[in-house]
C-alpha cells in the first residue's frame, strides 16, 4: 500500500467515528425505553386529540350481527379489528372513545391538583403562622387517609356527574405538591434567592412569580408525572367498580368492567383497554424517572 | 420521647376529630339526614326518634356535638337493605376483610422486604434488574387488572383455581395473592431505594474497613438503619391494603367490608358508607400510631430527649 | 460629623419554650448594643457564632423589630418590615449574605440579576439598565463576557462580586454585609476584601462588616467591635485591639490568630469552660465563667461599656481597675 492508500484509510476511519459516537451519545441521554415511552404517550395524546375522526364506528353503534366477535389476529374479520362485545359494538372504537375520556379525565384533575396543592404550598410558606398550620394540618388528613375510601365516600353523597368527578379527582394528590411547594419556597424565603430580592425591595408577585415558580417548576412536573398514573389507575378503578365513569360515556375502567363478566367468551373486550392502561401508566412513570434523574442527579 | 409519643397522640386524635367532622359537613350537604340514614320503610316513630337523637331541629353545633355522642356510641343509622344497625353490618364482615388482608401484608412483607434488599445487594446485576421490572409492573398494573389477568389464567384456561366466592380457603389464594403482589413490588422498589442510600454512606465503608465481614456489615450496620425510613412506609400500606380490598374483594365476590362498601356506594346506602368510612379512619389513625411508636423506638436520635444548644 | 447609622441600647429578646408546663425562658440574642457609623466607613462586628451579630445585622436594617431601644438610619427611625416605606427605604440600605450561590438565582444570567434592582424600582429604561448593569460587573472586577453566564457558571469569588455588583446598583449609603467572605478560600478573600475597599472610595458606601475572622476584619475595618454573647465588650481601632487587646476575651481571640512567625512572649490563650448559652445567661459579667482575670466583682456586676485610657470602649473590670488585685493568672 502506498502511503497515500494508508492516509485516505486513516482518514476514512477517522470520519466514520463521530457519527458512530454520535448515535451513540444520543442514545445515552435519550435511552431506547424512555423513547419508547415517549412515543407511545405522544400516541395516546394523538388519540386522544382526533378520536372522532380516527374512530372506525360511533362507540354506541351496535352491530347485533356481529356479537362477541374475536379481533382479526385470533380469527375474526377486519370489520371490527380488535373484535366486539356483546351488543355488537366495536371495540377499537370504544377504546379509542374511552382513551380520550381516561386522559382528559386524568390530564384535568393533574392540573387541578397541581395548581390547588401548589397555591395551598405557597401560602403556607409566604405566611407561615395560623396559615402555616392549618395547611399542614389539611395535609396531613388528605395523606392519613386512603383516597380512595374517601372518594367513595364522596361519591355515595353527591352522585358522580363527571364535572363533579373530575374535581374529585383533582384531589388525589395536592399534597404532595403542597408539601414540596412549601418546602422549596421556605428554603428560598429563609436564605436563598426569594429573601435576597426581597432584600432589594421586590414585592410579593414578583418574587413568587419571577422567582420561586420557575425555580420550582421542574421538581412538581416530575411529581404530576407520579400523580398522573396514579389519577388514570384510581379513576379506572372506579369505572371498573361502576361508581366512575357512568353510561352510556365510556372510559378504560368501563370497558374493563363490562369485559369481565365475558372474561370466558370474549377475554379480547377486557384485555384491550387494560393492556392501554398498563402501557399508558409505564410509559409516564419512566418517563417521570427519567426527568427525575436528568434533573437532578442528587435526588434518587 | 414521651414528648415525642403525646404530640404523636395529640395527631391522631386530630385526625379523628377532623374525619368525624369531614363525615359530619358531607352528611349535612346531602340532604335530610333522617332520610338518608334510616331505611326508606322505616316506621315514623323510628325516624323521630332519630331526629331526637340527633337533634335536627336544633342549632347547627349542637347537631355536631350530638353527631359526636352518637359515633362514639356506635349509633350510625340502619342499612338501607335490611333494617340493622350498620356497625353491626359493617363488623360482621370485618373477619371476612382481615382474612383476606392479614395474609397479603404477611406476603407483601415476607416478598417485599427480601426482593428490595437482595436486589440492592446486587445493585445493577441480573437480579436487580428483574427486580426492577417486575416491581415496576407491580406499581403499573392496577389490582383489578391484576385479579383479572390471574383468574383468566388460572381459574378459566387451568382451572386450578376458583374464581369467585368464599367458600373454602382455596377461594382465597387468588385473592391473597393480587392484594399481595401490587403492594409487595411498592414495597421491593422502595427498600431497595432506602438499602442503596444506606450502602452508601460513609460509615458502612467505615465498618467494612474495619475488618467486619461484609455479611455482618449488612445485618449489623444497613438493614438496621435501612429498617427506619421502610417502617414508615409500613403505615401507608395499610391504607393501600383497605384499599385494595375494595378493589380485590368486587373482583373476587368476597364477602369483606369492601365489597360492602361499593354495595352501598351503589345503592346509596349511606349509613353503611358512613359507618365504613369512620372505621377505615379509625383503624388508619391507630396504624399510624403504632408505625409512629415503633418509629420513635427504632430510631434512636428520637429515644433520647435533646435540649436545644446555643 | 453626622452619623450614618445609629444604634441605641439594642435589645432583641427571643422567648423560648422549653415544655408545655414551665415558663418561657429568654434568650437574649441582642442585650443592650450601641454604635455609631459614619458615612463611608467600616465598623466591623466580631465574635462566636451565637454571639448576637446577625441579629444585630438584621435589627439594624429593620428585618426584625427590636425589643427595645432604636435605629435611625440618616437620622430618621426605621420603617416597619416590608410595608412599601420599607421597601423603598431599600434603595439606601442592602445586605449581602455568606452564601453567594444561595442569593442568586440559579435560572437567570448575572447580567439580569444585576439589572433587576434597577427594575424593581423602575428606574431607567431597559438599554439604560443594561448599560449601568454593565458598568457596575466591570467596576467590581468582572469580564464583560461573564456577564451572560449562569452562577453556577461562576467560582465563589465571582459569585460574591456579583452579589456585591447587584447590591451597589442602587448607590445605597449603608451595606450590610454579614461573613460575605467566609465561603471563600484565602487568596480569593484578599481579592474581595480588597474589592471592598476600592468600592467603598468609589461609591461612599459604609459598610456593617460582620465577621467571626479577625484576619479579615483587621484589613477593611476602620473601628470593631467584639461582642460577646448579646452584648459589645470592647470596641476600637483595628490596630490598638489586635497590638494590645483590653478585654480578656479580645486577648484571646487574637491570640488565635495564626502567625507565620512564633514572635517571642507570645502564648495562644486557651479558654477554660463551656461554650456560651444565650438562654442561660451567667450572672453579672456574662464572660466571667470563662474568664481567665476573673475576679469576685466579675461574679455581681455587669461591667459597663466604657472609655479606656486610649479612646477605646471597654466592659471589663479588670481592664479598668476597678477590682481587687487579679487572682495569678
Amino acid at each position: 500500500m502506498t502511503p497515500q492508500d494508508t492516509a485516505t484509510g486513516v482518514l476514512q476511519n477517522a470520519a466514520a467515528e463521530p457519527a458512530r459516537g454520535a448515535v451513540a451519545r444520543f442514545l445515552d441521554s435519550w435511552p431506547p425505553t424512555v423513547l419508547a415511552a415517549l412515543a407511545w404517550i405522544g400516541g395516546m395524546v394523538f388519540v386522544a386529540l382526533f378520536a372522532d375522526s380516527l374512530a372506525p364506528y360511533p362507540y354506541t353503534a351496535l352491530d347485533l350481527r356481529a356479537r362477541l366477535s374475536p379481533p382479526v389476529f385470533i380469527g375474526g374479520d377486519w370489520r371490527h379489528i380488535l373484535g366486539s362485545d356483546e351488543l355488537g359494538r366495536d371495540v377499537l372504537s370504544r377504546l379509542i372513545v374511552s382513551i380520550r375520556m381516561s386522559v382528559l379525565i386524568a390530564f384535568g384533575a393533574t392540573v387541578i391538583s397541581a395548581v390547588l396543592g401548589t397555591s395551598l404550598g405557597l401560602l403556607a410558606a409566604h405566611f407561615r403562622g395560623r396559615i402555616e398550620q392549618v395547611v399542614l394540618a389539611l395535609v396531613d388528613f388528605q395523606a392519613s387517609m386512603p383516597f380512595l375510601i374517601i372518594a367513595l365516600s364522596v361519591l355515595a353523597f353527591f352522585g358522580n356527574a363527571l364535572p363533579l368527578f373530575i374535581a374529585l379527582m383533582g384531589f388525589h394528590g395536592w399534597e404532595r405538591y403542597a408539601r414540596i411547594a412549601r418546602g422549596l419556597t421556605i428554603a428560598a424565603n429563609e436564605q436563598g434567592y426569594a429573601n435576597a430580592v426581597r432584600q432589594l425591595g421586590a414585592g410579593a408577585a414578583r418574587i413568587y412569580g419571577l422567582h420561586v415558580l420557575p425555580n420550582i417548576a421542574s421538581t412538581l412536573i416530575v411529581t404530576m408525572t407520579l400523580t398522573f398514573p396514579e389519577i388514570i389507575l384510581l379513576e379506572s378503578g372506579l369505572s371498573f367498580l361502576g361508581l366512575g365513569v357512568q353510561p352510556p360515556m365510556t372510559s378504560l375502567g368501563n370497558m374493563v368492567g363490562y369485559g369481565r363478566e365475558y372474561i370466558t367468551r370474549a377475554p379480547w373486550i377486557m384485555l384491550s383497554p387494560a393492556t392501554a392502561i398498563v402501557l399508558t401508566t409505564l410509559s409516564i412513570s419512566l418517563v417521570g424517572d427519567w426527568l427525575r434523574d436528568r434533573l437532578d442527579p442528587t435526588l434518587r | 420521647m414521651l414528648r415525642y409519643l403525646l404530640s404523636r397522640l395529640l395527631r391522631a386524635a386530630l385526625t379523628i376529630v377532623a374525619v368525624v367532622t369531614f363525615a359530619f359537613v358531607v352528611l349535612r350537604l346531602s340532604g335530610d339526614p333522617a332520610l338518608l340514614i334510616m331505611s326508606v320503610d322505616a316506621p315514623p316513630e323510628a325516624i323521630e326518634a332519630f331526629r331526637a337523637a340527633w337533634g335536627l331541629d336544633r342549632p347547627l353545633w349542637e347537631q355536631y356535638i350530638r353527631y359526636f355522642l352518637q359515633v362514639a356510641q356506635g349509633n350510625l343509622g340502619q342499612s338501607m337493605r335490611d333494617g340493622r344497625p350498620a356497625l353491626t353490618v359493617v363488623l360482621e364482615r370485618v373477619p371476612e376483610t382481615l382474612a383476606l388482608t392479614l395474609p397479603a401484608f404477611a406476603t407483601k412483607l415476607l416478598i417485599g422486604i427480601p426482593a428490595g434488599v437482595y436486589a440492592a445487594l446486587n445493585r445493577n446485576r441480573l437480579a436487580d434488574r428483574l427486580t426492577m421490572v417486575l416491581s415496576v409492573a407491580g406499581f403499573t398494573v392496577p389490582s383489578f387488572v391484576l385479579a383479572l389477568l390471574l383468574v383468566l389464567i388460572f381459574a378459566v384456561n387451568l382451572g386450578w383455581l376458583p374464581s369467585g366466592g368464599a367458600e373454602s380457603w382455596r377461594h382465597a389464594i387468588l385473592p391473597v395473592i393480587t392484594l399481595g403482589l401490587s403492594g409487595a413490588a411498592i414495597l421491593a422498589r422502595f427498600t431497595r431505594s432506602a438499602m442503596l442510600e444506606v450502602l452508601g454512606q460513609p460509615y458502612i465503608r467505615a465498618a467494612s474497613a474495619k475488618g467486619l465481614p461484609w455479611r455482618r456489615v449488612i445485618t449489623d450496620h444497613a438493614l438496621p438503619n435501612a429498617a427506619i425510613p421502610t417502617v414508615t412506609i409500613i403505615g401507608f400500606m395499610v391504607g393501600s391494603l383497605v384499599a385494595g380490598a375494595v378493589v380485590v374483594e368486587s373482583v373476587f365476590s368476597w364477602p369483606g367490608v369492601g365489597r360492602l362498601l361499593v354495595v352501598a356506594v351503589a345503592n346509596r346506602d349511606l349509613a353503611i358508607v358512613q359507618t365504613i368510612l369512620l372505621l377505615v379512619a379509625f383503624t388508619m389513625v391507630c396504624a399510624n400510631l403504632v408505625v409512629d411508636m415503633l418509629y420513635g423506638w427504632i430510631d434512636p436520635r428520637l429515644r433520647t430527649a435533646r435540649t436545644q444548644g446555643a | 460629623m453626622n452619623a450614618l447609622l445609629v444604634a441605641r441600647d439594642l435589645v432583641r429578646h427571643y422567648p423560648v419554650r422549653t415544655g408545655l408546663f414551665r415558663r418561657p425562658l429568654r434568650l437574649r440574642a441582642v442585650d443592650g448594643v450601641s454604635f455609631v457609623l459614619p458615612p463611608a466607613r467600616t465598623l466591623a462586628l466580631v465574635g462566636e457564632s451565637g454571639c448576637g451579630k446577625t441579629t444585630t445585622a438584621k435589627l439594624v436594617l429593620g428585618l426584625i423589630p427590636a425589643t427595645s431601644g432604636e435605629v435611625t438610619f440618616a437620622g430618621e427611625p426605621l420603617p416597619a418590615p416590608h410595608t412599601s416605606a420599607w421597601r423603598a427605604a431599600r434603595r439606601r440600605m442592602q445586605m449581602i449574605y455568606q452564601d453567594p450561590l444561595g442569593a442568586l438565582d440559579r435560572r437567570l444570567t448575572v447580567l439580569s440579576q444585576v439589572m433587576e434592582p434597577l427594575a424593581i424600582h423602575g428606574i431607567g429604561t431597559k438599554p439604560e439598565r443594561r448599560e449601568r448593569a454593565l458598568a457596575l460587573l466591570d467596576a467590581v472586577g468582572l469580564q464583560p463576557h461573564l456577564a451572560d453566564r449562569y452562577p453556577h457558571e461562576l467560582s465563589g469569588g465571582q459569585r460574591q462580586r456579583v452579589v456585591l455588583a447587584r447590591a451597589l446598583i442602587l448607590e445605597p449609603a449603608l451595606i450590610v454585609a454579614d461573613e460575605p467572605v467566609s465561603a471563600l478560600d484565602v487568596s480569593i478573600q484578599a481579592q474581595v476584601l480588597n474589592l471592598f475597599e476600592d468600592l467603598q472610595a468609589r461609591f461612599g458606601v459604609a459598610y456593617l462588616f460582620i465577621s467571626h475572622d479577625l484576619k479579615v476584619v483587621r484589613q477593611v475595618a476602620h473601628e470593631v467591635a467584639v461582642m460577646y454573647l448579646g452584648r459589645i465588650v470592647e470596641q476600637g481601632p483595628p490596630e490598638a485591639l489586635f497590638r494590645d487587646p483590653a478585654h480578656p476575651y479580645t486577648r484571646a481571640l487574637v491570640s488565635a490568630i495564626p502567625v507565620v512567625r512564633r514572635r517571642a512572649g507570645r502564648e495562644r490563650i486557651v479558654l477554660q469552660g463551656d461554650p456560651p448559652n444565650p438562654i442561660a445567661l451567667p450572672s453579672g459579667c456574662a464572660f466571667h465563667p470563662r474568664c481567665p482575670v476573673a475576679v469576685a466583682t466579675c461574679r455581681h456586676e455587669t461591667p459597663a461599656l466604657k472609655p479606656w485610657h486610649d479612646g477605646r470602649l471597654v466592659a471589663c473590670h479588670v481592664a479598668h481597675g476597678e477590682a481587687a488585685l487579679p487572682q495569678a493568672a
